[in-house]
């Protein structure tokens, strides 16, 4: 009876969490089946442990058994004091994750960077707006980027990443806070969706180890403010891709979680777009040993191409020291129906119609049909693409950001980050990226970035509510404690996203003629040899040379024939 | 002294020659493609025709040296001064005047003194300089890692286009060559068949009527 109850309840939060594939797949029941759908019906104040009659499991913990989980939990931290009294390491882990801090030290640079530091080319900044994008910050109650998270545990979101129910999730707008009874009116989720009110116990006790695709996805794929707004390679199309989207990820393909290739060790995952692997970090692994590395050569080595025939493999194989496998390998990003946003102006922001009111265009229709919005008085002026080639450069994997404070020149684009790297140095590679195009509010004075606070409702200086560049900038630059002119005006800027998901079949890898030609993909990137691409000077200097003895023959020949029609005698000729 | 037809082109020599030609002309027009001058056939299949094909011919190449070796033929190749200012003028004046040509084939010197350094210098630095920079060009995954490498491949990759330019305008001047005197047939009548006439004297002309190689 009870059973019956939950599967009814859980096949009603799929309907519901229709939004969600991830889920809907999960409730068709394969391996992570929904709570409720267990063998064993829960025996009301005791843990049980499975008997040789039940059906034998992977795992060696059912979380639907423990007393601890059943709840009823009045907040997220009280289901993660629950986890944490078996779990006792676990949040300490996880607060030193940078998913917990926003914070990356790069060694390399020297620069402190993280969501929490640095600016972007989208929202700007966090500072001022934190109710707004610590809402997918794994942790409760971060109202205030400027202070580190508090050293408590229980604030620690365990369910996040390790909820199975699907129908776990977290408001838009509360800090991090899973939207619970009674839901505000209008609210809506981190993903776009209308808000429910989540179910605490039920996620509890559908709690897995690897975090799912949607766990993730949740998150990554809707940075921004939207589907694939920010990255343009992460997108809900990857909850549940066709082959030609993601070989690695399809159902059709490898069926792969994010976790397989961004492996976690003591809850820190392996990749890292500040630091990407553009080469195998452990080339001397042994194979079969464990391996820790989100490169594609982790798995596929630096000599990855087997046929059609030795020789072109060979060839091809000859590329990895200079070609990332992702130039060739992902032709093009935004696959799969999701649009994604390619130019922000922020400097139009703020106009409002006749009567004082809010003005949208959705000048933009996605593959499937959606309309995207191409202005907005919050935001301003917008252009999204499908199917985007992207931009190539020269990259090391390093990226040094223009951190909040530096000088910048607004007579130039100003780039938010820049590629490390060289042609042709051995740790550098040709590497595809999003780039994204901006302009941006600076402080034309003192020519700094400028902070915005853009979200807080009821404040009187948020851009998104009162539409008042002047009042939003003097309150970011404010709350970020940073001296400010008061004069403003909008720069041009360049964000790169590397680009290292959506990579597609072999057959739809980019082909020899991509690069290989004239005015293709390399032109005015390479800085290295690219037979075709031009003619170099050997064959300028060549095909001189060959015309001259081409019109030597000629005229010598043309000669011969005038002076034996001139002769009349020249036999042998 | 007297004119015979005789076999002067043994069948490696001229099979030789005409596998040479071939693979020259499959290396040029491949080679063309690489380089962007004409968009006929895919850039991958045309990588795979040339690579394949200059590999085949340096095995040829190989076979051919030891051949003109321990059969002395290469004498032929060894360049010499004499005759060579009546040969350049020929060619600068005479031929237009309808004078015949002042050099005499012998069995031992079927190449004219212009003719013998020309192929001197295609056999002894184009032919060495197309096929030195191309496997170095080819073998470039064994070596990109040392310093400079891809400023290397670059001055190789120019050296290895220039090089086959100035083949192929040996080509264009070889073939052109062969209208001049008796005609372009007559002139490739004896690659086929292996027979031409030249001067014997008459101890050479009894010889090789004793191995069956006069026709007349």
């Amino acid at each position: 009876m009870t059973q019956s109850a939950l599967r009814i309840t859980a096949f009603v939060s799929a309907v519901i969490l229709g939004q969600l594939p991830a889920y809907a797949q999960d409730a068709a029941g394969e391996e992570t089946p929904a709570i409720g759908a267990q063998s064993t019906p829960v025996a009301q104040g005791a843990s049980k442990a499975a008997h040789m009659s039940d059906p034998v499991k992977e795992l060696t913990a059912d979380h639907s058994k423990f007393d601890q989980l059943k709840g009823p939990f009045a907040s997220g931290s009280e289901v993660t004091e629950a986890c944490l009294s078996c779990h006792t390491e676990a949040s300490n882990q996880v607060m030193h994750s940078v998913h917990w801090t926003w914070e990356y030290q790069n060694e390399a640079t020297g620069q402190t960077l993280g969501k929490a530091h640095e600016m972007n080319a989208f929202c700007g900044n966090v500072a001022s707006n934190e109710v707004r994008c610590t809402s997918c910050h794994t942790g409760y109650g971060w109202t205030d980027v400027r202070e580190p998270m508090p050293d408590d545990p229980t604030k620690v979101d365990c369910l996040v990443c390790h909820d199975k129910s699907g129908q776990y999730t977290k408001q838009d707008n509360l800090a991090g806070e899973p939207p619970l009874e009674p839901v505000a009116a209008g609210a809506k989720t981190i993903t776009g969706a209308a808000a429910w009110p989540v179910n605490l116990a039920e996620a509890a006790q559908s709690v897995g180890a690897p975090p799912g695709r949607d766990n993730c996805g949740n998150c990554h794929f809707y940075g921004g403010g939207g589907d694939n707004v920010k990255h343009g390679d992460l997108s809900s199309a990857l909850f549940n891709p066709s082959r030609d989207v993601d070989v690695h990820m399809s159902p059709d393909g490898q069926n792969f979680t994010c976790e397989t290739c961004h492996v976690s060790d003591k809850h820190v995952f392996e990749g890292s777009r500040y630091e990407t692997d553009v080469i195998d970090p452990h080339p001397d692994r042994k194979a079969g040993t464990a391996h820790d590395a989100a490169a594609c050569q982790s798995c596929h080595t630096d000599s990855p191409h087997e046929g059609p025939n030795p020789l072109i493999a060979a060839k091809l194989n000859d590329h990895t020291d200079t070609v990332a496998c992702q130039t060739c390998h992902i032709p093009s990003f935004a696959r799969g129906g999701v649009a994604t946003k390619t130019v922000w102006d922020w400097s139009t922001a703020g106009k409002l119609d006749a009567d004082g009111k809010p003005i949208t265009e959705e000048g933009f229709t996605q593959s499937d049909g959606k309309h995207l919005h191409t202005y907005m008085s919050k935001k301003g002026n917008f252009e999204w693409g499908e199917n985007v080639t992207p931009y190539y450069a020269w990259s090391n994997g390093e990226m040094t950001f223009t951190l909040p404070e530096e000088e910048i020149d607004p007579t130039q684009v100003v780039e938010i980050n820049k590629i490390g790297g060289n042609p042709g140095q051995p740790d550098s590679r040709i590497f595809p990226f999003k780039r994204m195009v901006g302009t941006q509010a600076y402080d034309v004075q003192r020519n700094v970035l400028a902070y915005n606070n853009v979200y807080g409702p009821g404040n009187g200086t948020a851009l998104w509510s009162y539409y008042d560049w002047e009042k939003s900038l003097k309150a970011g630059m404010d709350y970020a404690g940073v001296e400010y002119s008061g004069e403003f005006d909008f720069v041009h800027t360049y964000m790169y996203w590397p680009i290292t998901h959506m990579v597609a079949p072999a057959d739809d890898a980019l082909q020899c003629e991509s690069c290989h030609t004239q005015g293709g993909r390399m032109t005015d990137l390479a800085r290295i040899y690219v037979p075709g691409s031009e003619i170099n000077l050997g064959g300028k200097l060549g095909l001189a040379m060959f015309l001259m003895a081409l019109l030597g023959a000629l005229g010598h020949g043309a000669l011969r024939l005038i002076n034996r029609g001139k002769k009349n005698g020249g036999h042998h000729g | 002294m007297a004119e015979h037809c005789v076999k002067v082109y043994s069948r490696f020599n001229r099979l030789w020659h005409w596998s040479q030609v071939g693979s020259i002309m499959l290396l040029f027009f491949t080679g063309a493609r690489l380089l962007g001058l004409h968009p006929i056939l895919p850039f991958g299949a045309a990588v795979l025709i040339h690579t394949v094909v200059a590999l085949a011919l340096l095995l040829l190449w190989a076979f051919a040296t030891f051949w003109l070796f321990t059969t002395g033929g290469y004498k032929q190749f060894i360049p010499r001064m004499q005759g060579m200012w009546e040969v350049g003028r020929f060619y600068a004046y005479g031929v237009f005047k309808g004078e015949e040509h002042p050099y005499v084939k012998s069995y031992e010197r079927r190449h004219n003194p212009l003719q013998a350094a020309a192929y001197f210098a295609l056999k002894m630095m184009l032919f060495p300089a197309i096929w030195i920079s191309g496997l170095a060009y080819l073998s470039y995954g064994v070596w990109d890692h040392l310093d400079g490498g891809s400023f290397w491949l670059e001055i190789i990759a120019n050296f290895h286009v220039l090089a086959a330019f100035a083949i192929a305008s040996f080509v264009v001047v070889h073939v052109y060559l062969l209208t001049i005197g008796h005609g372009f047939r007559q002139h490739v009548r004896p690659m086929v068949s292996g027979y031409e006439k030249v001067d014997l004297t008459p101890e050479a002309e009894a010889y090789f009527r004793q191995q069956g190689r006069v026709l007349d």
